[in-house]
């Protein structure tokens, strides 16, 4: 194991990078999450595509470590570190995608959490944290709904229509959907709109 | 990591304006003011008549002029007709396509593209004079000898069909941007696929700064024929949704008229959707 780690640390050339995380990805272990993490880092778009994809599959035991990584000084890292949180799904991520997609300055960051925030595994957190879980992830959705970017207001679009699965949510998002629909000045995030109605 | 969009300026950069005393300025004696209400006007789209006809006087402007000789107000003037739509600034630009300085020219080719106007047309295909064998590189400066993308562009953008057989040679121009020009243009005068495909070709081939522009191309014309390769492209994924985004305009003609979405709209999104 510390062998397949010291390989990706000490990779000379981006395809050593790509093969060593493969080979890392292969051992299943989860004493190689903060590996993982750091090659988000790397500027090496095909090796942090294999962590991501290696982190995912770990699953809610990858997500404490990705929470406490998360680079602030990064955007290409963190970017990955937020899709790889919103892929996981676990609801711990929650504050985490609510403060990145409100006011991240990097706009892929911001609509890689925006997707996120529509798509939490809502069932993993007990009755009384659910509701309220919920509400907060509609409300910064509703909030970015509204953003002066068109891609963003198109990832809340995304976000919403996942969340409107909760039936209790439902109404909100739909009313929203209607209004948007009249009054967003962009063909592309209407039409979006228009999808989100017919699935 | 053009992630955001590239101003020339930041937001809060120069005094508060408003659209009157940006008009105003246009006027003052500090040639700085003048150049940046010309900016201001343009990217506050303020389309009122007397700024459309203050930044059309100031497309003569002969005060403002750098060591080679060049224009800066002009140069944002001409930028900021573009943006305000007003058809009206038309003769003042095609003038400016004879005007000595080459960023004068592209700008104003430039503008005369999203104005679309047909008038234009004949003074735009002069610049493409002495074909392919003249658009050289000017000695000692960064450009060609004329805006050669920026008129391409433009001759497609209006649709100038009487230019096809001028713009064809230059997809064997030695310069790859300029070939994406011609590729673009020709697309949209003919529907061909074969440019979009060239395109395609390019997104493929070219370095990452080739592909951000072929990107934008795609966009532009909306060829849905490359949205997997524009999705799959390696280029950050702001270029790619932007270019997407082309692509589903394009397959969205008159929505109130048909409220239901084509198969290839919902094709594209589902794209975009993968890149957020």
């Amino acid at each position: 194991m510390n062998e397949l780690i010291r390989a990706v640390n000490q990779a000379d050339t981006p395809n050593q990078m790509v093969t060593a995380v493969k080979n890392l990805a292969a051992a299943k272990d989860p004493a190689a999450i903060p590996t993982f993490i750091a090659v988000f880092g790397y500027n090496n778009p095909a090796a942090a595509a294999v962590a991501v994809a290696a982190l995912t599959e770990f699953g809610d035991l990858a997500v404490p470590e990705l929470l406490n990584q998360i680079d602030d000084y990064n955007y290409g890292a963190r970017a990955y570190s937020i899709r790889t949180l919103a892929a996981i799904a676990d609801p711990r991520a929650l504050d985490v995608l609510i403060s990145t997609a409100a006011t991240d300055f990097a706009p892929s960051v911001r609509r890689a959490a925006a997707k996120g925030l529509g798509h939490l595994n809502w069932h993993k957190l007990d009755v009384s944290q659910r509701q309220l879980a919920i509400n907060r992830a509609l409300e910064a959705l509703l909030f970015i709904s509204q953003d002066a970017d068109w891609s963003i207001r198109y990832a809340a679009v995304v976000g919403l229509q996942a969340l409107a699965k909760v039936p209790e949510v439902q109404q909100t998002i739909v009313a929203k959907f209607s209004d948007m629909l009249h009054s967003d000045r962009e063909k592309a995030v209407r039409a979006r709109v228009r999808l989100a109605y017919t699935q | 990591m053009i992630e955001t969009g590239t101003e020339e300026y930041s937001a809060d950069n120069g005094t508060q304006l408003t659209p009157e005393g940006a008009i105003a300025n246009l006027q003052s004696s500090d040639l700085s003011l003048r150049y940046y209400a010309a900016w201001w006007l343009g990217k506050n789209r303020v389309s009122q008549p007397e700024a459309v006809d203050a930044l059309i006087a100031a497309l003569e402007d002969e005060a403002d002029r750098t060591e080679l000789g060049g224009y800066p107000l002009r140069r944002n003037a001409a930028r900021a007709l573009g943006k305000l739509g007003n058809c009206k600034a038309v003769p003042g630009l095609i003038t400016c396509l004879e005007c000595s300085d080459f960023y004068v020219r592209e700008a104003a080719a430039e503008s005369l593209a999203l104005l679309g106007d047909k008038s234009a047309v004949p003074k735009l295909i002069q610049l493409l004079d002495g074909g392919v064998a003249q658009a050289v590189q000017v000695p000692g400066r960064p450009h060609l000898t004329q805006p050669y993308e920026a008129v391409l562009e433009a001759l497609g953008a209006i649709g100038a069909t009487e230019a096809i057989s001028l713009i064809r040679p230059f997809l064997e121009h030695p310069l790859p941007r300029v070939q994406c020009a011609a590729a673009r243009s020709l697309y949209q005068l003919t529907q061909d696929p074969v440019y979009g495909e060239f395109l395609v070709k390019m997104l493929a081939d070219g370095d990452l700064k080739l592909r951000r522009v072929v990107l934008g191309d795609l966009g532009a014309i909306g060829y849905l024929g490359a949205a997997d390769a524009i999705a799959q492209a390696q280029v950050e994924n702001s270029f790619k949704l932007i270019a997407l985004k082309g692509l589903l305009e394009n397959q969205l003609p008159d929505e109130l008229d048909n409220p239901s979405i084509s198969p290839e709209a919902i094709r594209v999104m589902n794209l975009m959707d993968s890149l957020l």
